[in-house]
């Protein structure tokens, strides 16, 4: 297997409170990764120590080491705005800036200094139907990203993404503000994305881990219960806490 | 029952002294504004503009309090607004929450509620005396700039914090620097709730007489600023000369004045709103 991520030893801080503990994980290339478990086991948490976005909390520290191709990522020679660009981000409540399609999409690649307007048309467009959002709004790119539905801005935050060419795909609950139809999209469009990206995506709804993810994670109390492939951790897991889990005995 | 009675009773009467202490407040100011209009209109002509203040109130106009307050302002703004929100923005997103930013933090609020009289005596022995500024609108609008520097701050602050955490997150993730989603996303989005405390703020200095009193605005000038070292006098200091006058004549001037600074500050206002109002659609789309 081929690891994209690699997670060794990590422990987390909020200031006195421990919210992981001793996380060791790999992640795979070209593949979903999902991550379980119940609210506020630290999730969203681990999530965020990826692409280094818990740097913005005062009062947090970490230990132990994230490998992204091999380099820790906390290591001082990493450039955090370089590794952002690499590890993309899609956000739990879909949040698109208050200007134009255009612009959303645009946004990233212009403060990277791309200024030639017919390359940044080229961006927009690729980005949107990478995010299958092209059709919808290619009439309408300069409207506001308000205007949008739900379904439509978080895939147009997809498309925000997608425009800085990352490599890796961070989601945190992505579908949990959408109806059933929006949140359907979003599944498709994330086993389309899985062929040129590495995805982690955190997730409430289990049965969204069992249809789009490769490997799944199951967090308890910012602990790594089990970790490992989907099938077998939805068919036989290990650990009878899994078990009790997946089968909603408790969460 | 009864209980629920002397409830709805109770709720009546509570209803009815709001209403009759905001209708006081609207006659109160009806009654001011139409005496003023009354005393006021006929002396409002084009020649009222255009002259300088005389001792015949046929011939006294306030070109020289526009041109004043105008030029006292344009400093006012260009100091106060790029200070303020440059405070603001440093308190808001750069500066380390410890003992030492709460400190300004609380200081700023305390000087927004000191007396403007004070400000004036800041002004004449820093500005006119230490700098050596003299009696000038340089030292005017300097003095103003620091009265309301501290609501500019403030307005700002507040304007800021508005600014919804998951957009700046939306930018950091995609790798921006502090400064670009400043530029980015909290300004645009700040922007008209910055402009429109600003505009307040001005609106306020506009009507200040206290401190230029204090750093030395003439009262009877005929000329209007070349520079701004010359000296000056504002719009409200031509209506504080005016009423202190024994003629009634000049009463009726001061109250001329008074509708064309009432309108001036309206406008102002309005401006202030409209702003508010139209980036607000803006951003909602
Ligand atoms: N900014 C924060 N400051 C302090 N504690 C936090 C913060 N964010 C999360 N936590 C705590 O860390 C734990 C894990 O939270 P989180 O990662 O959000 O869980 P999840 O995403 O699995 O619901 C929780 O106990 C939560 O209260
Ligand atoms: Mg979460």
């Amino acid at each position: 297997m081929n690891a994209k991520m690699e997670i060794n030893n990590l422990n987390f801080y909020y200031g006195d409170f421990k919210a992981l503990k001793d996380i060791n994980m790999k992640i795979e290339e070209n593949k979903v990764t999902a991550l379980i478990g119940p609210s506020g086991c630290g999730k969203s948490t681990f999530l965020r120590t990826l692409n280094r976005m818990n740097d913005l909390i005062e009062g947090t520290r970490h230990e132990g080491e994230i490998l992204y191709e091999g380099q820790d990522i906390y290591s001082p020679k990493v450039d955090v705005v370089e590794l952002r660009k690499k590890i993309g981000m899609v956000f739990q409540k879909p949040n698109p800036f208050p200007k134009s399609i255009y612009e959303n999409v645009a946004f990233g690649p212009k403060r990277h200094g791309i200024k030639n307007k017919a390359k940044l048309d080229e961006i927009v467009e690729k980005s949107l139907k990478g995010a299958a959002l092209w059709d919808e709004v290619k009439d309408r790119l300069n409207t506001s990203a308000w205007a949008l539905s739900g379904g439509q801005q978080q895939r147009l935050c997809i498309a925000r993404a997608l425009a800085m060419e990352p490599d890796v795909l961070l989601m945190d609950e992505p579908t949990s503000a959408l109806d059933p139809v929006a949140t359907l999209k979003i599944e498709e469009l994330i086993d389309e994305l899985k062929n040129n990206y590495t995805i982690i995506i955190v997730t409430h709804s289990m049965q969204q881990a069992g249809r789009i993810s490769d490997n799944t994670a199951f967090f308890l109390m910012g602990e790594l219960i089990e970790f490992g492939e989907t099938k077998k951790i939805f068919s036989n897991p290990s650990d009878k806490r899994t078990e009790d889990y997946i089968t909603g005995r408790f969460g | 029952m009864s209980n629920l009675k002397l409830r709805k009773l109770k709720n009546k009467i509570f209803h009815g002294l709001v209403l009759s202490s905001t209708l006081f407040a609207l006659i109160v100011l009806i009654v001011l504004l139409s005496d003023i209009v009354m005393d006021g209109y006929k002396w409002l002509s084009i020649d009222f503009f255009k002259n300088f203040t005389s001792r015949f109130p046929e011939r006294a106009g306030i070109k020289a309090g526009l041109f004043g307050s105008l030029w006292i302002i344009v400093i006012t703004a260009s100091v106060s607004f790029p200070v303020g929100v440059g405070a603001a923005l440093y308190l808001e997103e750069y500066a380390p929450k410890n003992w030492f930013t709460n400190i300004i933090q609380i200081n700023i609020s305390n000087l927004a509620g000191v007396p403007s009289i004070v400000f004036g005596i800041l002004g004449l022995g820093v500005f006119v005396n230490t700098f050596g500024f003299g009696r000038s609108i340089l030292s005017g609008g300097l003095t103003l700039a620091l009265l309301i520097l501290p609501i500019i701050i403030v307005s700002a602050q507040e304007a800021l914090r508005s600014v919804p955490k998951d957009l700046k997150h939306g930018a950091y993730a995609l790798g921006c620097t502090k400064w670009q989603v400043i530029t980015g996303v909290v300004l645009p989005y700040a922007i008209p709730g910055i402009l429109t405390g600003t505009i307040i703020s001005i609106a306020r200095a506009l009507g200040e007489t206290a401190p230029l009193i204090m750093v030395g605005a003439v009262t009877f000038a005929a000329f209007t600023p070349e520079s701004i070292f010359d000296s000056f006098t504002t719009l409200p200091m031509q209506i504080y000369s005016w009423t202190s006058r024994p003629q009634a004549d000049f009463h009726n001037l001061a109250a001329a004045a008074i509708i064309v600074l009432l309108a001036v500050l309206l406008t102002a206002n309005a401006l202030a709103v409209l702003l508010r109002d139209k980036y607000q659609d803006r951003i909602k789309g």
